[in-house]
């Protein structure tokens, strides 16, 4: 047993610090509120402390750190997307997962697998050739490969799908990769702690003060501070922050779910999605295969789980893996998806001064969670879209200027 | 919600429906603005609450209206649209 965790059994008080402080109570005033600690509030926090010198900065919770989607995600990591913007933005998120670890002295149990999206119509071809040539345009890489390299990459697959859907090819993503969800959200959390950001968990936003088009406060569940700057980063309660400020938006609510299987040895190495079949999964370090599909097909602002659900994803899974029909499904859970009508994300500034907005990251969020947080500090430091981000504000959609990504996020999120 | 009420077929499971998202009035597209327009187009009440929506019914091709709560999964009623809604 190592000397460090000796400590622990011999010391009468814990020895290491806890990772957060728990402040006692709110102040009357902050430079800038972040309503929301899931890993897009806290990272956006860890940034404006780190880059821009702001540390007079609440983070409000009404729940737990990394309670709401972060720690409900299935933490694929990818840049492989359709736009030449998602692509730009997405890309920079990979580039800086890559030394978040050290930055945090946490493991962030990053681990990069390759991704295949698999292809088993003629038209998923297409799309999957379309987005290996965009990919390749602006340095990412990808390629489409044929069946035999999927069969080489995981050799328990069967490639014909049961007879129903034979896989004709795949998009194959070499970054691909997934990481240890909470680590993440603490490793920010304490990051902007350490760095003077207040970290209010059980307090809950209930209203947003704008006098003149302007912010100047929040009311909390806590009491009231004025602030000139509101970073929105709630996901599944955007439409209840946005409707405070009386802004209209394309984001809706539906549900999404996850299951996993008992632990077992490992075997699968890469992260497998099909679009046709609506599946995708992953093995985690603990050996739990991790499952998903794609959304519950009505609105809904809950996180209940369904049986339908199970039942659909283990049928198209045995399609693929037919020998898993004996695995035992241990835990299934949901989290509330903030949708948009393009599948891209709703981010920067908007028409009330002050209200800034990370939002519309429906299934697909977690992998942009630091390049989110750098984009949003520097917006809500400058009061400026970041350029990478310029593509994501909420004007597009009165302008019919709509970020097309569909194509490359419906299921694989 | 598990089974939904179509008011042709009754209680039928909530797999043969279709969901076709809140009925909402159109603007007239002659006489409004761009950005009305684009707000119809696009803008959605997000908000949680009970909402009147437009569901399918697939297996005989029936359009009707439900009422639902979307937090609770709880559906109020369902009646065919231009009909009295029944109690
Ligand atoms: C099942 C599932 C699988 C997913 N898989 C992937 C994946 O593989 N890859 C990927 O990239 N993305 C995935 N996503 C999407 C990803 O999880 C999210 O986009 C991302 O985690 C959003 O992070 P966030 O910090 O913005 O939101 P959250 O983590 O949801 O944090 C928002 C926080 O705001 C708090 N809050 C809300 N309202 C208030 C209020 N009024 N006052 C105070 N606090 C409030 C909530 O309690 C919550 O903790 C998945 C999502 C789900 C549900």
């Amino acid at each position: 047993m190592p000397f460090q965790l000796l400590r622990f059994a011999l010391s009468s008080k814990h020895p290491e610090p806890r990772m957060f402080r728990t402040p006692e109570r709110l102040k009357g005033s902050y430079d800038a509120v972040i309503i929301g600690a899931g890993g897009h509030g806290l990272a956006a926090a860890y940034y404006l402390a780190r880059d821009h010198g702001m540390r007079n900065v609440a983070v409000l919770e009404k729940g737990y750190i990394g309670g709401g989607n972060t720690g409900r995600n299935t933490t694929i990591i990818r840049s492989n997307y359709l736009t030449p913007e998602g692509v730009a933005f997405y890309d920079q998120s990979v580039r800086l997962w890559q030394d978040l670890a050290t930055d945090f002295d946490l493991n962030l149990f990053y681990s990069t697998r390759g991704h295949f999206t698999l292809a088993h119509t003629d038209s998923a071809v297409r799309t999957m050739r379309w987005r290996a040539e965009v990919n390749k345009h602006l340095g990412v890489d990808s390629e489409l490969v044929g069946p035999e390299a999927v069969k080489a990459a995981c050799p328990q697959i069967d490639l014909s799908c049961g007879g129903n859907a034979p896989i004709l090819g795949a998009l194959y993503h070499a970054p691909g990769a997934i990481a240890r969800h909470d680590a993440v959200a603490w490793g920010y959390g304490r990051g902007a702690d350490q760095r003077g950001v207040e970290i209010h968990q059980q307090t809950e936003v209930l209203g947003i003060d704008i006098v003149g088009g302007r912010v100047q406060g929040v009311k909390t569940s806590k009491g009231y501070i004025s602030t000139p700057r509101v970073l929105s980063a709630v996901a599944g309660f955007t439409p209840r922050i946005t409707h405070m400020v009386g802004l209209r938006t394309p984001i809706y609510v539906h549900p999404l779910q996850a299951m996993v299987t008992e632990p077992m040895k490992p075997w699968l190495d890469p992260i497998l999605v099909s679009g046709s079949l609506h599946i995708y999964v992953s093995q985690s370090a603990r050996g739990e295969l991790v499952m998903g599909a794609s959304l519950d097909p009505y609105e809904l602002h809950s996180t209940r789980s369904s049986l339908d659900f199970v039942e659909g994803l283990a049928a198209h899974m045995l399609d693929m893996f037919p020998f898993l029909s004996h695995a035992k499904v241990n835990r299934q859970w949901a989290g509330m998806a903030d949708m948009t009508p393009d599948f891209a994300p709703v981010m920067g500034t908007t028409p009330v001064e002050g209200f800034y907005l990370d939002a519309g990251w429906g299934t697909w969020g977690f992998k942009a969670t630091p390049v989110c947080g750098m984009t949003m500090a520097h917006t809500v430091a400058t009061g400026r879209d970041h350029d990478l981000i310029g593509a994501f504000n909420l004007s597009r959609f009165a302008r019919y200027e709509l970020t097309g990504e569909k194509g490359a996020a419906s299921v694989g999120h | 919600m598990k089974l939904l009420c179509c008011p042709v077929n009754g209680l039928r499971p909530v797999s043969e429906f279709a969901y076709g998202g809140e009925v909402r009035a159109m603007p007239d597209p002659a006489t409004c603005s761009d950005d009305q327009w684009a707000d119809h187009v696009f803008n959605r009440s997000g908000i949680p609450g009970v909402k009147i929506e437009w569901w399918y019914h697939l297996p005989s091709g029936v359009w009707f209206h439900a009422e639902r709560d979307v937090v609770a999964d709880r559906v109020l009623r369902t009646w065919m649209p231009g009909e009295e809604a029944a109690p």
